[in-house]
């Protein structure tokens, strides 16, 4: 087989199977492209070559026996470093937890592991996942594949740029905002945020609770159903997991075909505040999906404008209350000058030195949002926006199957272009925000580059909760259409580096 | 809701109640920065009346229960090897209590 860095995860998991590659060398050669690569892209916080390379061997030795028959044995895959993995470095991208190795796995890794797929490393995210760039990492920024001074999106940046950079086939990302679209469309990748509860929590670090969404990052949307699929499922140690079977959503990418399906564009998301480019490619893909069979109408979500306020009170609220446990007691630094000072004090030193400028922002106002005096304004009137918004899905799910959208407003910009203006930074979540203040799902597909800087640009396709089948469905069928066109995956297009 | 606005005093107040040792440049610029963030997204108080229900999670939360059945925890020594501090089998923290002794 040729350069296993550039194959899909199901090409690479058929040919282990079929014993014509070893996990051993497949993992082997991803290690050799992020020695290559990753000094210049920055996806990964942590790497551990020695460990992967044992644990691909016991994974060969687990299919020699055949004792593994899942459809993703033996692939290597990437891990966003807010999942706890036991012994193994887990940072959150943040100086607070420098060193720390927790004594546990997620659920998601428990998972992985079992299915015989094979950690890489943990990759790098803005600072507990609060961010859109992935500047905002305690460790550096990661690059943008596409042009290396670029941002990746973010939070989940560090994800997005391993798979699109070649050095994992596929990868783990978190959705509290639109962590793993954005970065996705920004990438040229493909990444789905699935219905909230449809995937484990347990064990990712909360950033806010009631938003956050594990999911999977890939190539194509295929490698992203089985991915989907491994990771999905009811979880006793989560809550807010729901107790019922995953959609079919490999059988849904195999089912490419849109026909006699309603698909809504959103009228307040595709106007004001989105980049000439990305309009271009959104109504090209529109066409496609016309003249593939749906029916494509235009549906109003009235109180998607105010989303974005709503998410900025909500979210800060959340992280301000989960991130209280970081103090420097149990877990991670402390800085402690020896000179008797007190538990509070050593505690504001600690979390003064630890968190960075974006996460004590989101604390303050989440402080604020919180204290007596404030909280029916801003937090009780967020929750109420909220109500609002989920009725406009809903008023809009009655018409149609599938909703569609710019996944982010503009391409990939330049690093340090809005580190300063927190404002502008916000606005890059403006339409996938939605999709997490109602728990739905939703998945961004590469359609294609902006003619005037010739980066990726992603729509999102939105479905109602527990409908993550329809996400494959829809993106397959435009996927292939696009690949048709253009010859191939959109991702090959991407520089070597 | 009133556009009452966030000055320094206040920035400061919250930086404490945040546990966050605020320096005074950072004070300057998160006074600024919160103005700026509040001001842009006040626009949501005129939006939802009072007899919208509030909503706080996506699904419907309940209270879920398992048998009781005892099973292994994490050993002490898994909680030691990540703590700052740690002795006697617990993590040692700073005097929680009184005046420098």
């Amino acid at each position: 087989m040729s350069d296993l860095t550039r194959q899909s995860a199901a090409t690479l998991a058929s040919a282990i199977a079929r014993k014509e590659v070893s996990s051993e060398e497949v993992t082997r050669a991803h290690l050799d492209r992020i020695a290559q690569v990753d000094e210049r892209v920055h996806a990964f916080l942590h790497v551990d070559p020695e460990s992967s390379i044992a644990r691909a061997r016991e994974v060969d030795q687990q299919l020699a026996k055949g004792e593994l028959s899942s459809p993703l044995a033996g692939v290597p895959i990437a891990l966003k470093d807010l999942l706890a993995t036991k012994g193994v470095p887990t940072t959150c991208g943040s100086r607070i937890l420098e060193g720390w190795r927790p004594p546990y796995n997620a659920t998601i890794v428990d998972k992985l592991s079992a299915a015989g797929v094979v950690s890489l490393g943990k990759t790098n995210m803005d600072e507990f996942a609060m961010g859109s760039s992935t500047e905002h990492s305690g460790y550096g920024p990661t690059h943008n594949p596409w042009d290396l001074e670029r941002i990746p999106g973010g939070s989940g940046g560090g994800s997005a740029a391993a798979v699109a950079s070649f050095e994992s086939p596929m990868a783990i990302g978190t959705d509290t905002g639109g962590s793993i679209r954005q970065p996705a469309a920004l990438t040229g990748t493909v990444g789905v945020k699935p219905t909230y509860g449809g995937v484990s929590r347990y064990g990712i670090v909360a950033l806010a609770s009631s938003l956050d969404q594990a999911g999977p990052c890939a190539r194509d949307v295929m490698d992203t159903a089985l991915l989907h699929a491994v990771i999905g499922g009811h979880d006793p140690r989560d809550s807010t997991s729901i107790n019922k079977p995953v959609p079919d959503v490999v059988a849904a990418a195999l089912n490419a075909d849109v026909r006699g399906m309603k698909i809504g564009v959103i009228k307040q998301l595709k106007g004001e505040g989105f980049q000439a480019g990305v309009l271009e490619r959104f109504n090209q893909s529109i066409e496609i999906l016309t003249e593939l069979g749906a029916e494509v109408i235009e549906v109003s979500c009235p109180h998607f404008e105010y989303a974005l306020g709503a998410y900025y009170l909500i979210l800060p609220s959340e992280a301000s209350s989960n991130l209280a446990r970081f103090d420097g007691m149990r877990f991670g630094i402390r800085e402690d000058d020896g000179k008797d000072r007190s538990v509070e004090e050593v505690m504001s030193a600690t979390r003064e030195k630890g968190f960075g400028a974006e996460v004590k922002r989101r604390i303050m106002l989440g402080t604020y949002a919180l204290s007596s005096g404030y909280y029916d304004a801003y937090y009780g009137q967020a929750q109420r926006i909220r109500t609002l918004i989920t009725r406009d899905f809903a008023a809009a799910f009655s018409h149609v199957d599938v909703l569609v959208s710019p996944t982010a407003p503009t391409t990939a910009f330049k690093i340090g272009e809005k580190l300063d203006d927190p404002l502008a930074m916000y606005l890059n979540d403006i339409a996938t925000i939605p999709v997490n203040l109602a728990g739905n799902c939703a998945m961004s597909l590469p359609i294609g580059r902006a003619p005037e800087d010739g980066l990726p640009v992603g729509l999102q396709i939105i479905a109602p909760p527990m409908a993550d089948h329809l996400l494959y469905q829809v993106g397959s069928a435009l996927e292939t259409a696009l690949a048709d066109r253009w010859g191939g995956l959109l991702i090959s297009e991407a520089p070597t580096l | 809701m009133t556009q009452g606005g966030i000055d320094a005093e206040q920035v400061k107040h919250l930086g404490k109640l945040a546990r966050l040792e605020l320096s005074p440049e950072e004070v300057a610029d998160y006074t600024l920065q919160l103005e700026q963030i509040l001001g842009a997204i006040t626009l949501i108080s005129a939006v939802a009346a009072d007899h919208i229900p509030p909503t706080s999670h996506p699904i419907p939360m309940e209270n879920v229960y398992r048998e009781d059945i005892a099973v292994r925890g994490l050993e002490i020594n898994d909680f030691a090897s990540g703590a700052p501090s740690f002795e006697d089998d617990r993590f040692r923290v700073p005097r929680i209590l009184g005046e420098p002794g």
